[in-house]
């Protein structure tokens, strides 16, 4: 069922058409350029009979007249067996099939199927003939890397529907029938694949509950001091160079969840094939699989097409509730809201929209909170828990929070890792301002302890900045020491060296082990009345505790350097 | 043949707009009068209406000129009769030889699809130890200059595109005083390096817009070398003009700025042209230096700003020599663990002390006592300063890394340098 409408308007990626007869809002529609090449648009608004659109690709060489076919199929994705592992880029192209097919570039106009049609799974019937099946409801399942990956009816069945017939236990492509289900006379036959427009959120589930579990990343700062929960949502702000997407990188590989998607969204493209040229190589260390086993990567690189970037985050999304559907906890990345964000107000800006500050559309902050709000962790209808956390990148323009996506931001998030210049830049990674960030959530270690220790981080800053009006002769000892215990603690635990196979990623048991440790540091009162004598202690109990981070878990070597750190102090 | 039309409706900014059937969005056109003859580009069409962006500005252009479409968008000539050529910044003949014609592609195509990129992964040497051992230049790399106006950025340019090894050389100016313009020109021929390079030159005495055209065509030419497999180098200066072209061109069209009169699309805009740097698998790459001018030495302007959040670090060149700290290059890693042994343990150890000498010189300014320490410190930054800094100093990586150890020595105990004692021992001695 489509529609032939002619081309009016063209402006940047931004198309007008004529249109006689019914459209929708937010469906697909395909420009022909004069050489055939057809490209891919989205409906964003109609007035009267014009219709403007959106396209995904350069609008190059199309010309006022240039005929529209117009669907009635919202802008959706392809969901089923096989999405782990792959490599989309906003619209779901699988981008190392796309480079097969045409080559090193790019191209406009080349679309292919999301999901292998030739890939057969090993599919096993849940379902019998006679059974009464609602939506999400599962028909069968196949293995996909360690979980069962279930097929699933359709998410937007209504009421209840009779299977009439299932395929027997056996091998089948995605395209297969698999069933065939049948409410009031009406038959479905039912495939592997189901679709769901990106711009809906996808979830059928009994009830969405408040997150409580913390999502491990096996960051000490984030699982200690501004923990993120799984189903929560969380942000990290942070001028350029300050390590937004090391962050992001080093959280993909240790965070203790079922799947990562990592939506690079406007950003370089050199990141990307950091991640995918590594991850095939780097073991899961839950699984014993690699790392790529448990990911998706989408892909709109800063280059690549303006429309589809702001698209890119919804696809992401959506696998992310298509997973927690199917009952695993995930984790979506997305760096950087800021190029989304910024993709919305060209488009706006194109529409002729009023702005708002920085030439944002008005309806920045509730795009920003509808998109966040898709996570969530959530009971399904057979009683199994999963989730959907989501962590964004924020590009701020100057490295100044006070900018409509940060604020836009924050106020939806549960947690908020500010990236500061002055740590980047004196090279305390990660470089989550102490002071600045907070979660409202709490982690694995008790909360109150925690503002304990937090609170000499306080301390030591206001008698640091003392410091640097009354040089340290006018600082009394005991203000210098808690300021070496502020130092301490962040050297040893805030900072964390992710280029160290060990210190990369500590593990729960490991960090309250350590907290205890220099918690005692932080609470003994040490009996020195000279500064330079203090100076040097707390220089060797900070190479003693890095020594420490250094080596393997219950390892001898730990034990010789605890050793060497009771000596200090006792 | 060619249809021409005469009525030219509205005239403002460097923007034209008139009435014309049958126009590809950003074809070209050309614009004819009594003036002369300006390349224009569609920036909009809308029913019969065509707006034009006119290259050469719309001085003197009279509502009855002769616009003429060329059927497609911007093209150039691709081949080796490219080399030791110079043309303008819109890609005509400055050197009074003949334009070329054949082999025309398509400028400013489609991206490289990120899943055939390979991870950059060799260092280019520029005998600048302030960038061979702190911050390494790669192979591949898009990385700008910014630097306050009147640091010589261009005699840096300059500098490594001579020391680089690159197959070919090519220099986007943009804005460019008449007399920089020679300098690179002279540099060039006096180096040898003029048979591998290729240069467009759009100066400030040409029309402000023109210089849009500039990386784009230097960079698909670029583009289309890398994809034969050659190695290279893209010098572009400066990105601040063209910047600032971009948003004139905003302006007129009424486009509501983002930041300081730029556009919304500024990021996209320059990510666009940075993202050309490349290695592909059969060894051809596209590397990336841009000078990027700072107005007012201030990094949040939206050009740096967002020039930063585009490349893979940056070199600030501040007070004559490039800053170590707010240096960075981005890709070093991939690179500087496969130089020398001692190459990350210098890199890190001379940065750290010299940063500390900054403190020492910070409490000398504020008449606070000077330690034994403090004293050790600021000979060392001295000599530092001096033997490694300085732009003009100019030795290999090796030779740099041995000069690093000697001044070390000079004033330290292996102890007090923080490196490891196993390659103390291994160094310290020889030297
Ligand atoms: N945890 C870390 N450990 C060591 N180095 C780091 C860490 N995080 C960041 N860096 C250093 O900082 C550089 C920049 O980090 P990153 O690319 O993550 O910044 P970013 O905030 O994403 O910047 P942009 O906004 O420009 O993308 C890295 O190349 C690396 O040298
Ligand atoms: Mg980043």
């Amino acid at each position: 069922m489509s529609l032939t409408a002619h081309i009016v308007t063209i402006y940047g990626n931004m198309v007008t058409v004529k249109v006689e007869g019914a459209v929708r809002q937010n469906a697909v529609a395909y420009c022909n350029r004069s050489d055939g090449v057809k490209l891919m648009s989205e409906i964003i608004r109609i007035r009267g009979d014009l219709v403007d659109m959106q396209v995904f690709e350069i609008t190059r060489g199309l010309k006022v007249g240039d005929t529209v076919e117009i669907t009635d199929e919202l802008l959706s994705v392809e969901l089923g067996p096989g999405l782990l592992g792959k490599i989309y880029d906003g619209l779901q192209n699988p981008l190392p099939e796309l480079a097969e097919k045409i080559g090193l570039f790019l191209k406009p106009g080349n679309y292919l199927k999301s999901l292998d049609r030739d890939k057969k799974w090993q599919f096993t019937p849940i379902a019998k003939p006679g059974d009464k099946v609602c939506a999400s409801e599962r028909l069968g399942k196949v293995p996909e890397g360690i979980f069962d990956h279930f097929i699933m009816a359709p998410f937007d069945l209504k009421g209840e529907w009779t299977v009439k017939r299932i395929v027997e236990k056996g091998e089948y492509v995605v395209s297969d029938q698999i069933a065939e289900i049948e409410q009031d006379g009406q038959i479905k036959t039912l495939n592997m694949i189901n679709r769901w427009p990106v711009r809906i959120p996808l979830g059928v589930y009994a009830e969405r509950l408040l997150p409580t579990q913390p999502l491990i990343t096996k960051q000490r700062i984030i699982d200690t001091f501004f923990p993120i929960m799984r189903g929560g949502s969380y942000c990290i702000p942070g001028p350029f160079g300050s390590g937004k997407t090391v962050l992001q990188q080093i959280t993909s590989r240790h965070a203790e969840v079922d799947i990562v998607i990592i939506a690079a969204c406007g950003e370089r493209a050199g990141e990307v094939v950091e991640t995918l040229r590594e991850f095939p190589h780097l073991p899961d260390p839950r699984t014993g699989k690699t790392l790529m086993e448990r990911t998706i990567i989408i892909c709109n690189t800063s280059s690549m097409p303006v429309a589809a970037r702001e698209s890119s985050v919804y696809t992401a999304v959506t696998l992310g509730e298509y997973y927690r559907q199917n009952g695993q906890d995930v984790l979506m990345l997305a760096d950087s809201t800021s190029r989304w964000a910024q993709a919305l107000r060209e488009m706006s800006g194109r529409l002729e929209e009023i702005p708002g500050e920085e030439a944002f559309p008005a309806y920045l902050e509730s795009s920003i909170a509808r998109f966040y709000e898709r996570g969530g962790i959530v009971r399904l209808n057979d009683g199994r828990i999963s989730s959907l956390t989501i962590g964004g990148a924020v590009s701020p323009a100057g490295g100044n929070f006070e900018e409509p996506v940060t604020q836009g931001t924050l106020k939806v998030v549960g947690a908020f890792l500010g990236l500061s210049y002055a740590r980047s830049y004196a090279r305390r990674f990660p470089a989550i301002d102490p002071l600045d960030s907070w979660s409202k959530y709490s982690g694995i270690i008790d909360q109150e302890k925690v503002s304990w220790a937090h609170s000499f981080l306080k301390k030591g800053r206001s008698i640091f900045e003392m410091m640097q009006v009354v040089g340290e002769e006018g600082t009394s000892t005991e203000d210098f020491v808690t300021y070496l215990k502020a130092e301490l603690l962040d050297a040893v635990y805030l900072q964390q060296n992710s280029f160290d196979d060990i210190d990369a990623a500590c593990p729960v048991e490991r960090q309250k082990y350590l907290f205890d440790m220099v918690s005692k540091i932080l609470s003994h009162k040490f009996m020195i009345d000279d500064k330079e004598k203090a100076r040097d202690l707390f220089f060797t109990l900070t190479e003693h505790f890095r020594n420490w981070n250094y080596s393997a878990w219950a390892s001898k070597e730990m034990k010789d350097v605890e050793e060497k750190i009771k000596a200090c102090f006792v | 043949m060619r249809k021409y039309y005469t009525r030219i409706k509205q005239i403002a900014g460097n923007v034209i707009t008139l009435k014309a059937s049958d126009v590809g969005y950003e074809e070209l056109a050309i614009v004819e009068g009594a003036w002369g003859k300006s390349l224009g580009q569609v920036i909009r069409l809308s029913n019969d209406e065509v707006v034009l962006q006119v290259f050469s500005g719309t001085r003197g252009v009279s509502t009855s000129d002769r616009v003429s479409f060329l059927g497609s968008s911007m093209r150039f000539s691709f081949s080796q009769n490219l080399f030791g050529r110079i043309f303008s910044g819109g890609g005509e003949p400055r050197d009074k030889r003949s334009s070329l014609t054949e082999n025309l592609i398509e400028v400013g195509g489609p991206a490289v699809n990120p899943a055939i990129r390979l991870m950059p992964n060799s260092m280019i040497s520029t005998n600048i130890p302030m960038i061979d051992v702190f911050n390494t230049l790669v192979e591949g790399q898009k990385l700008p200059i910014f630097s306050i106006p009147g640091e010589p950025y261009n005699e840096l340019l300059a500098r490594i595109a001579l020391q680089a090894e690159a197959d070919v050389i090519i220099l986007g100016g943009m804005g460019l005083k008449y007399d920089e313009y020679l300098y690179f020109k002279n540099r060039l021929e006096e180096g040898g390096a003029m048979s591998r390079s290729i240069m467009f030159i759009h100066t400030a005495s040409d029309p402000v817009v023109e210089c849009l055209l500039t990386p784009d065509i230097a960079l698909t030419v670029a583009e289309n070398f890398a994809v034969s497999g050659k190695k290279v180098l893209v010098l572009l200066t400066d990105m601040t003009n063209f910047s600032n072209a971009m948003k004139e061109i905003a302006i007129t069209m009424e486009q509501i700025p983002s930041n300081r009169g730029y556009p919304g699309d500024l990021y996209t805009q320059l990510a666009s042209r940075y993202e050309k740097a490349v290695v592909f698998e059969n060894g051809g790459s596209v590397t990336l230096m841009a000078v990027t001018t700072m107005p007012g030495d201030d990094v949040t302007h939206p050009v740096p700003d967002n020039t930063g959040y585009i490349t893979e670090g940056q070199f600030y060149l501040k007070g004559g020599w490039i800053d170590p700290f707010g240096s960075l290059s981005r890709l070093k890693q991939a690179v500087n663990g496969k130089t020398r042994d001692d190459h990350r343990a210098i890199m890190d150890g001379c940065i750290q002390l010299y940063s500390k000498c900054r403190e020492s010189r910070e409490k000398r300014a504020m008449g606070f006592e000077m330690s034994p320490w403090d004293i050790k410190l600021l000979k060392y930054g001295e000599a530092f300063e001096e033997k490694i800094m300085k732009l003009s100093v100019n030795i290999s990586l090796f030779g740099a890394l041995d000069l690093c150890w000697k001044i070390l020595a000079n004033f330290f105990e292996p102890r007090e340098t923080g490196i490891r004692s196993a390659l103390c021992e291994k160094y310290w001695q020889k030297i």
